[in-house]
């Protein structure tokens, strides 16, 4: 069947049935591969995309359910790599393998979109869900605080204008 | 240098410019015939300045891919900012050895890159000085120019690369790589290869390949190690949607190849992944059907109670030692199997055409995957290309290369069409080579001074007879052999056929915990301090034992001293049910001590609030930011492992499926703060990845005694109770 939705601000179509998961949507009808298959049961958060700005595992989520709503994946963050939470990931050197980043940054982007200047506290309920087999944690921490920092200075954006 | 010949060798670029690249000279079997003029080089200097160097070894998040160009870029004194670095293909006669484990990268590259970098410097400077009509030795080099201070004149290396590339090889005793005090690039944290690629969901990871006309493949393997697939309802299969190919694979006996099983094959990999649901196979399950972790308890239990069945060493007279002491501790430690569980699940792709074969493989021993792939399929190494791709994570699963044998295989069955093999989590995670599990039955005593007078460990693992399976093993050398005079280890083990393999810090990554809480429960004993029991049994000697066991006790002293001092080791007033534990231990050239600092309340809910960590791999820590990385890495990769995870084993199978069974740290459980210090010790660098993980496990289980007074012998620790705050 042909679903219908707007991704990173574009609309688009796939023709795919309606139990495919968004995940394997995006990664093998559409190309786009930031979004990763990490355990596909909604364990790890590394297939996190934002529905209509809320983060959402994609390995769980049938593209039916999807229709005609925006959807938002890593590539949409800033595809220039402007958004302040990327800027701050570069600047705190966050990954060590990466394979996590694209979800643990798609979970922070949501977090500040709705909290521009949240606590550890905050930080850490809302990143939750999402491994680091690595153990990046406290630099991702630290670097969702720093983007809020840039975010208040306007160095950066931190609005996603796909959304 | 290492104990291979590496000869250089230095050519122009086509379209101007300078290329220097290798060869290895030591002939190692057919593999390693004489190389032809290299068109992959380690260093490409363009015309136009720009300089491309070649990330030699597999990238796994380890950050080899920036710290050993960065090697190269220090020694030929360029711009960071025009570097460029690819990654190379798999070709060890002209790149020496790629692979990536036993944190060996760094030692294996140091002389060889810096040997590469200053010989293309030092060609450059003579080009150069022709090029500006100048004594060559008033010449020096910045930033990618070559420079005559006393004239004010310069020219780029763009601009000489070509008639650099035409001069004679300058001989190795004539090349002089840099004064460390000289450095701008080594010891700063240049920016990370490939950040900004990850930070947009640029497709560079493995998992992310694709070819124009490929198909993708699930494998399903027999459960119980070792089966084999007897027949399958393939028919059906084939007719469901997008299916292009299903077929039994019988494989070839070794599960670290091919074991056996059924690939599916279709248009887009989520149409073969739900055309396997519904899959039926039948399967002769082999001998192995009979094994369970219950089953290896209960043997060990029983194996306590007998005499063990060989020694592995034997100094002094152990038992008139213990017999003798005045404190004696009797324990009982066990440990799990353990998955790798790296984020990305394996996968590779691969073509056949015409009797040749091409993989893109997120291998840890792409050089290895080389040859078994050979030998599985019946052809000649020289007739398979291997890519290098990066990884989502290492950890060990990648030294074996399973993934790369079954693209190959499914690649062969349909040639001409590029494949992709796809794992799911759960095959990854039924389908480990797993940090085996084991016991341990230690019994020591100490004098009237505290001082040790005897150790003796019972060290119950797995294996046949007098051979141990892979990454079980303990060796004579092992801590503290030579630093107690009566000292012995003997070992039975129980047989297995659960595939073991190495998990990072193999080895240490159990030992260390058995070792150093056994050694905080003798401090504990003689009344001391557990810093200053440690320092003391260290001793007074700067190395202690000899050739493969030497000890260098005067580095592990510096380490332990220095970690006390920074953690305000008995310094510090710590609030009821608050306690602070310590642990050192040596690996992969690397010597590491720690200090956990932890609280534990009545429900048995751990918090560790702070790690410190002192290391020392070396002169110079290459790239700061990723030494530091992979140190906080590695403590939080060891609380993982100390806490939760634990494959067990029932009729042949492994239980555990996903990530929910199997459970890492997660945000909030991680230390609030980790304290890494680098001591920069005389010695040539050593690498990172490994060394600092063994040690924090007895730092955070003795801190949860000095917290709570329960010692902690079974790992996973939840298994006796505890959960993080």
């Amino acid at each position: 069947m042909a679903i219908a939705m707007t991704l990173n601000g574009k609309p688009v179509s796939v023709e795919v049935p309606a139990n495919m998961p968004l995940l394997w949507v995006l990664r093998d009808e559409l190309e786009m591969c930031g979004t990763k298959f990490g355990c596909g049961a909604g364990q790890c958060g590394a297939c996190t995309v934002h529905q209509d700005g809320v983060p959402i595992r994609s390995c769980l989520t049938p593209v039916s359910s999807v229709a005609g709503k925006k959807i938002t994946t890593i590539e949409g963050l800033s595809p220039e790599g402007a958004h302040a939470l990327q800027k701050a990931w570069m600047e705190m050197d966050v990954p060590q393998c990466g394979y996590c980043q694209a979800g643990q940054l798609m979970t922070a982007a949501a977090l500040l979109a709705k909290n521009s200047n949240p606590t550890d506290a905050e930080i850490e309920n809302a990143l939750d869900g999402n491994l680091c087999r690595c153990g990046t944690y406290t630099r991702i921490k630290k670097a969702v605080h720093l983007a809020a920092r840039l975010m208040q200075t306007s160095n950066a954006s931190g609005a996603n204008n796909n959304e | 240098m290492n104990s291979r010949r590496f000869f250089l060798k230095v050519s122009l670029l086509s379209g101007g410019g300078m290329l220097i690249g290798g060869h290895e000279a030591l002939a190692q079997g057919p593999r390693r015939a004489q190389a032809p003029l290299d068109p992959n080089a380690f260093v490409k200097i363009a015309p136009d300045g720009m300089v491309t160097l070649t990330g030699k070894n597999p990238e796994m998040g380890q950050g080899i891919k920036t710290a050993l160009p960065m090697i190269l870029a220090e020694e030929l004194d360029i711009d960071w900012k025009l570097v460029r670095v690819v990654q190379g293909d798999l070709d060890e006669v002209k790149f020496g050895s790629q692979s990536a484990g036993g944190s060996r990268s760094t030692p294996n590259n140091w002389d060889l890159l810096r040997q590469v970098g200053a010989t293309a410097r030092l060609m450059l400077v003579q080009a150069g000085a022709t090029s500006l009509g100048v004594p060559v030795e008033e010449c020096s080099t910045e930033m990618g120019r070559v420079l005559h201070k006393a004239s004010g004149k310069s020219v780029s290396y763009g601009e000489i690369a070509s008639k650099a590339a035409a001069l004679p090889m300058p001989k190795p005793d004539q090349v002089k790589p840099k004064d460390a005090k000289d450095y701008k690039i080594i010891g700063k944290s240049m920016p990370t290869i490939d950040l900004p690629a990850m930070v947009t969901g640029k497709p560079i990871y493995s998992i992310d390949f694709k070819l124009p006309g490929m198909l993708f493949a699930v494998y399903e393997k027999c459960p119980v190690y070792g089966g084999k697939a007897v027949s399958a309802n393939l028919d059906e299969i084939k007719k469901m949607p997008r299916v292009t190919h299903a077929f039994i694979v019988e494989g070839n006996g070794d599960v670290s190849s091919l074991a056996s099983g059924v690939a599916i094959v279709a248009e887009k990999w989520w149409y073969a992944n739900e055309a396997r649901k519904k899959l039926k196979v039948v399967w002769e399950e082999g001998p192995t059907v009979s094994h369970t972790s219950v089953g290896y308890d209960a043997k060990a239990k029983e194996l306590f109670a007998a005499k063990p069945a060989f020694a592995i060493r034997k100094d002094g007279d152990v038992e008139a030692a213990i017999a003798g002491g005045v404190k004696k501790v009797d324990a009982k430690y066990q440990y799990p199997f353990i998955s790798h569980a790296q984020m990305e699940p394996g996968n590779c792709a691969a073509r056949f055409v015409d009797g040749k074969l091409e993989v893109w493989a997120p291998s840890q021993t792409p050089g290895r995957g080389q040859q078994m792939a050979a030998s599985a399929l019946g052809l000649k190494p020289a007739d398979i290309t291997v890519h290098q791709l990066r990884t989502g994570g290492g950890f060990g699963r990648r030294l074996a290369n399973d993934y790369m044998i079954e693209a190959a295989w499914i690649a062969k069955q349909i040639p001409g069409t590029p494949i992709k093999l796809l794992w799911t989590r759960e095959d990854d995670m039924r389908h480990d080579f797993y940090r085996p599990g084991g016991y341990q039955h230690m019994r020591g005593a100490v004098d009237a001074s505290g001082k040790i007078v005897g150790w003796h460990d019972h060290f119950v693992s797995f294996g046949e007879g007098e051979k141990f399976v892979s990454s079980s093993n303990i060796s004579p050398g092992d801590f503290p052999a030579n630093f107690v005079s009566n000292f012995g280890v003997e070992a039975t083990l129980i047989p297995t056929k659960v595939p073991t393999g190495p998990l990072r810090a193999p080895r240490s990554n159990s030992l260390a915990w058995v070792i150093h809480s056994f050694i905080d429960e003798l401090a504990h004993a003689a009344g001391k301090d557990p810093v200053q029991f440690r320092l003391d049994l260290l001793g007074d000697q700067p190395v202690v034992g000899k050739g493969m066991e030497a000890y260098d006790a005067g580095r592990m002293k510096a380490c332990l001293q220095l970690v006390a001092e920074k953690s305000g080791w008995g310094k510090r007033k710590l609030a009821k049910g608050t306690g602070m534990g310590v642990g050192f231990h040596y690996s992969h050239s690397g010597y590491f001590a720690q200090v956990a600092e932890v609280s534990v309340d009545a429900q048995k809910r751990v918090k560790v609030h702070k790690v410190w960590a002192v290391g020392d791999v070396g002169s110079e820590i290459i790239h700061p930011s990723s030494a530091k990385n992979q140190v906080e890495g590695a403590i939080i990769d060891g609380m993982s492992e100390l806490m939760a995870q634990e494959i067990t084993i029932d009729r042949g199978r492994t239980v555990q499926t996903n990530f929910h069974q199997h459970q890492m740290v997660r945000m909030k459980q991680a230390p609030p703060e980790i304290e890494v210090h680098f001591i920069k010790s005389k010695n040539s660098p050593t690498g990172l990845g490994e060394p600092p993980l063994p040690p924090v496990l007895p730092a955070i289980a003795n801190a949860i005694f000095a917290a709570s007074g329960i010692r902690v012998r079974t790992l996973p620790m939840a298994k006796e109770g505890f959960k993080w705050a």
